[in-house]
């Protein structure tokens, strides 16, 4: 009975794990396939840059500029991947540093 | 026991966090374009912006120094904040892309002041590399982004919380109006900027207006972010969120 019980636990626990990262992946694939038709532009270019021009305000190049080509891709990769590191790196010094035996309050 | 605790949180880790990495793209976000504010408008808000990113600097140092738990936090929102203040999210409704901020959850876990620094860091990458924001506009992105968002997803946490809403709808809201105010003073500031000679309000209004498609979903998004991210917190180390003035003492139990 109890193993019974423990076994509907795991799969309930792998069922949350498969849902959430649904809702990670699905709206990165619609992301992609909207990024496709290139019909999505950022609000910056629909609502900021849109407006400045109206009022006679231009947007500059930027001073180190990487938006060019895929470049702008390589370097929003490459600090994903920092930042990603950093962010795991981190959450698992909290959770880890919990695990040893740091202080819980009761 | 710890060792399969350990082997679950890296299980489901490892996927989101690969699923953030797969976010790297093009940058479309709300931030200032370079250029965009007059300078005297750019200067005011670097002025603004400076005294609380200095603040916060004094109370990092302050509390890193007391408590040596709190580094590793400071490094997972600065990773946090940077991660999403760069995540675009398509929105069917608008057609267009926004990212949320992240800068509720910092404010409710590290404080107002220490969110503002952290924002400062991370905007100040995405104007120098990501051609995200600008240099010229850094003073505007933090006033918007890291003063008001985390002032905001602060005081409204507090505030809910003091009147004994529960946790996570209190972090909900957090996000979803720390989101919208975040917006709401972009679009202050950059109708203050370009109107010219033109009136204020109306200006103010149109911006505003044109951010709602886009802005309204995803203020939902960032405050069921936001909650999760402090259940998930709640759940692993609920000692840390006691430590940070997030739950009293007796709200935790073992």
């Amino acid at each position: 009975m109890r193993k019974q019980k423990s076994e509907a636990g795991s799969w309930k626990k792998r069922w949350r794990a498969m849902i959430a990262l649904a809702c990670v992946f699905l709206p990165l694939l619609y992301s992609s396939a909207a990024k496709a038709v290139e019909k999505w532009s950022g609000v910056d270019e629909s609502v900021v840059e849109k407006y400045a021009q109206e009022q006679g305000r231009e947007a500059r190049e930027p001073f180190i500029n990487t938006n060019q080509g895929d470049l702008l891709l390589f370097v929003f990769l490459l600090a994903g991947t920092i930042g990603g590191f950093a962010a795991g790196y981190f959450w698992r010094e909290i959770v880890e540093r919990k695990d040893q035996g740091g202080s819980r309050v009761g | 026991m710890i060792v399969r605790k350990l082997k679950l949180n890296i299980r489901i880790f490892v996927p989101v966090l690969s699923g953030f990495l797969l976010c790297a793209t093009s940058a479309q976000a709300m931030h200032i374009s370079e250029g965009i504010l007059p300078w005297n408008w750019a200067i005011l808000w670097f002025g603004v912006a400076m005294p609380f990113a200095a603040y916060g600097l004094y109370e990092l140092k302050k509390k890193s120094s007391c408590d040596l738990s709190y580094k590793p936090l400071v490094g997972l929102m600065a990773a946090v904040v940077f991660i999403i203040s760069c995540m675009p999210v398509p929105v069917p409704t608008a057609g267009t892309c926004s990212h949320p901020c992240g800068t509720a959850i910092s404010g409710i876990l590290l404080g107002p002041a220490i969110s503002v620094l952290i924002t400062a860091a991370a905007l100040l990458i995405q104007a120098l590399f990501l051609a995200h924001g600008g240099l010229s506009t850094w003073g505007a992105d933090i006033v918007s982004m890291g003063v008001v968002g985390s002032f905001t997803g602060y005081f409204v946490f507090r505030v809910l919380r003091a009147i004994r809403i529960n946790m996570s709808a209190a972090a909900f809201m957090a996000g979803l109006l720390a989101d919208w105010a975040t917006y709401l003073a972009t679009s202050a500031e950059l109708a203050l900027g370009i109107k010219g000679g033109s009136p204020f309000l109306p200006l103010f209004y149109k911006i505003m207006l044109a951010f709602i498609p886009t802005q309204l979903p995803l203020g939902i998004l960032e405050g069921a972010m936001t909650a999760g991210m402090v259940v998930l917190l709640y759940k692993k180390r609920p000692d840390l969120l006691v430590k940070m003035g997030v739950l009293k003492p007796t709200e935790v139990t073992i």
